[in-house]
């Protein structure tokens, strides 16, 4: 399959992971669950200091309809609940849960059903019920994308494993080790919106994963598995639909304005495992990677296991690591603590060494026009980031700043090594602000 | 060649005539009061009082829509000038409002959580974390409030601080908004005892991640006369409608009251006091 305007062809390293199979990690002494773990409204906290909690348990009730409640990973007391670093890049509000070892589900959690006799609007209250969210690392609720308004109707499902992103391997993983599952937690997704025809779109430099998902899908109605072009960032949403349909979703909308829904193979995945099992999501592959760490694996982590638990697993840091990284190099966020904890949307862990952690200052645009070459979104990164500078917040949303994905393209390409995406992330900050202030 | 000259000529005589018609129909009548007013202003056109430059506000003065003292950059003086063009007396005398930047947590004294090489700007700075400082509430010392400031108020101490000089601070109020932490205050410009600390965090923490931060311990609000220094959830507050002796700063542990304004020679260290003096 072809691809979209613009993009890069960064270093993969996706070597130092992609072999190791998904791997189960014991329960840790503690788990730090924060209580927002979704885009939109966060949800609102049910457990206090000291209360007992069973396995699958809702410890926070959704905020709204654009939210998604939070489950208790495991059984355990609610030892305290204070502000962690999320991985996100804020301080919250977080439970810390100190698991009793017995693992026990709570009632009705954990029973398998046949999904056979469920129409549409049961799998979506279970899907709800089970707090998916997009597991890509937007986060966004999943039931919200599985309603779309009355008018618009949506007539392709597109299960996303393009897994675009450096370093990140736990898609790449989850398509070897639990194919079928995939595939029917994607045929979930297709009863509720009711489409018959569900595409598998991956990145061609992971050839393993198309031959076991095709090996899968052989015999399904209903399924294409795609292979796509190799370039970032082809997993981002509106550009695997370009590149899947030539399908251009308008500036501000979203895919079911062009009839796609677009849903992760790890979402996927989940959306089996609740609606069969009535498993909600308290569990997820984390690819812990990078030179600076011991062993890179694909771990099965509970939600709220310790970035600080998580990299003693793997066999803990090297001695020179400089820079723990949440999500990926091109779309992560740097951190500075361990105690940020895994929340639904954290794809992996990336640890640098130091002599991999370039420290420069930008310099001023030279007007080269690279970035402007590579905006996926046909953005024009060199205005944007000058007008923001500037402060000139009214310009950049002229510009179209709210379109920009974050993808960090046009800071990959800058000879000026500006700080692109640290500057687009502020001009949005500031549009929002001054939207929410105009009512 | 002479028909050229005279045509033009008598086009020229008659565009004059034209203007000089329509400059006598035409004409705006301009209230001297406006012209007086504007030249009294300082016409730095910097938009402080709220309207798009000196005759804008002259104008607003005449007809009655904007005060005599509307301009804080003139100050009292222009204040007075521009009071008695409107036949007016202008009272006065009232104290000068300043702002003042509530934290005293330096790269000396407040603990880091992490390197920050990212823009240098504290609404960027803020993005991550909300900052690199241990303390949530303390000065991120990235500049906003000295780049937004119109007047070159604020110094940035090398040290890591916002720091305003109250002798260039016209009390516009730029400043206020546009510290993402919302630290900086406007006092008035002759009070000299102030808690410059923000925290509204509990003391343990507090000492953990800043050496001159408010614990809450309240032996200030002990030392000084009743109601002149409050606990605001964990963190001791000024009133400064009160009057406090300056001993009451012996009585803070953490040296979180200082004496600053008006005739009082503070100590700052060699590079500090380079940064500000080098900007007066
Ligand atoms: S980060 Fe934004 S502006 Fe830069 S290339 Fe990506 S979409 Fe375009
Ligand atoms: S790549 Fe960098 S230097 Fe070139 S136009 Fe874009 S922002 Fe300017
Ligand atoms: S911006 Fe702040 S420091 Fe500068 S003049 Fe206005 S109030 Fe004073
Ligand atoms: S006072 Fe506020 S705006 Fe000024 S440097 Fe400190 S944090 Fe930044």
């Amino acid at each position: 399959m072809g691809s979209f305007f613009g993009g890069i062809h960064p270093r993969y390293n996706k070597e130092l992971s992609d072999r190791q199979a998904i791997e189960t990690m014991p329960l840790p002494g503690k788990l730090i669950v924060h209580f927002t773990q979704n885009l939109g409204a966060p949800p609102r906290p049910i457990v206090k200091k000291g209360d007992d909690v069973k396995k699958g348990q809702v410890i926070a009730e959704p905020g709204g309809f654009v939210s998604a409640p939070v489950h208790a990973p495991t059984s355990g007391t609610v030892k305290s609940i204070d502000v962690y670093p999320h991985p996100a890049g804020t301080d919250m509000p977080a439970a810390v849960i100190v698991p009793d070892g017995n693992d026990e589900w709570a009632d009705g959690c954990d029973v398998e059903r046949d999904t056979n006799l469920l129409d549409a609007d049961a799998i979506k209250n279970l899907i709800q019920a089970g707090g998916l969210v997009g597991k890509g690392g937007a986060a966004f609720p999943t039931h919200v994308k599985l309603s779309p308004p009355p008018g618009k109707k949506i007539n392709l499902l597109i299960i996303n494993g393009a897994e675009c992103e450096p370093y990140l391997t736990a898609d790449h993983r989850l398509m070897l080790d639990r194919p079928s599952e995939i595939l029917e937690g994607a045929a979930l997704f297709a009863r509720v919106i009711g489409v018959d025809l569900i595409i598998v779109a991956i990145e061609r430099n992971k050839p393993d994963a198309i031959g076991r998902m095709s090996e899968h899908a052989a015999g399904r109605a209903g399924f294409s598995i795609e292979a796509m072009d190799v370039v970032y960032p082809q997993g981002a949403e509106k550009q695997l639909i370009y590149s899947l349909t030539k399908r251009r979703v308008p500036a501000g909308g979203l895919p079911m304005d062009v009839g796609v829904l677009v849903q992760n193979v790890g979402t996927a995945y989940a959306a089996y495992e609740a609606v069969t099992f009535d498993r909600p999501l308290i569990e997820r592959v984390v690819t812990v990677t990078g030179s600076g760490i011991v062993q890179p694996k694909n771990v099965l982590a509970r939600i709220g296991a310790t970035f600080e638990d998580l990299i003693a697993f793997c066999g803990g840091l090297k001695s020179d690591t400089g820079k723990i990284i949440s999500g990926g190099p091109m779309m992560g966020v740097a951190q500075y603590s361990l105690d940020a904890s895994v929340t639904k949307g954290t794809s992996g862990i990336v640890l640098l060494t130091n002599d991999e952690i370039p420290q420069f200052t930008g310099d001023a645009c030279i007007r080269c026009g690279r970035c402007v070459n590579v905006c996926p979104m046909g953005l024009n990164p060199s205005a944007l980031s000058i007008f923001i500078e500037r402060m000139m917040f009214e310009r950049a949303g002229e510009y179209n700043v709210m379109d920009c994905i974050e993808c960090g393209c046009c800071a990959y390409v800058c000879p000026s090594r500006r700080p692109m995406v640290h500057h687009l992330r502020r001009g949005k900050a500031e549009v929002r602000k001054a939207a929410k202030k105009a009512g | 060649m002479l028909t050229a000259i005279i045509a033009l000529a008598s086009l020229a005589l008659l565009a004059s005539f034209g203007l000089a018609m329509a400059a006598r129909v035409f004409a705006v009548e301009i209230d001297p009061k406006v012209e007086a007013i504007e030249e009294a202003l300082p016409g730095a056109n910097c938009g402080v009082c709220g309207l798009p430059g000196c005759a804008e506000l002259a104008r607003h003065i005449a007809e009655g829509t904007a005060e005599v003292d509307a301009c804080p950059v003139g100050g009292e003086a222009v204040a007075h000038m521009i009071a008695s063009i409107m036949g007016q007396t202008f009272e006065g005398g009232g104290v000068r409002s300043v702002a003042m930047v509530m934290c005293n947590g330096d790269d000396e004294v407040a603990a880091k959580r992490f390197f920050y090489n990212g823009v240098y700007d504290c609404n960027s700075a803020a993005l991550l974390f909300g900052g690199d400082k241990a303390c949530s509430y303390g000065c991120l010392g990235q500049g906003t409030c000295a780049g937004v400031c119109p007047f070159g108020a604020i110094d940035m101490l090398p040290s890591g601080l916002a720091r305003v000089n109250p002798e260039k601070c016209t009390g516009c109020t730029k400043c206020v908004s546009a510290c993402p932490k919302g630290i900086i205050k406007m006092i008035p410009s002759d009070r000299t005892v102030h808690i410059l600390c923000s925290s509204h965090d509990k003391g343990g923490k507090v000492r953990k991640s800043c050496r001159v931060g408010c614990i809450g311990c309240q032996r200030c609000v002990k030392a000084a006369p009743e109601g002149a220094i409050e606990m605001e959830e964990n963190l001791a507050v000024v009133n400064y409608e009160a009057d406090i002796p300056h001993t009451v700063a012996e009585s803070c542990p953490m040296n979180t009251i200082v004496i600053r304004g008006p005739g009082i020679v503070e100590e700052l260290d060699t590079e500090n006091k380079a940064a500000v003096e080098g900007r007066a």
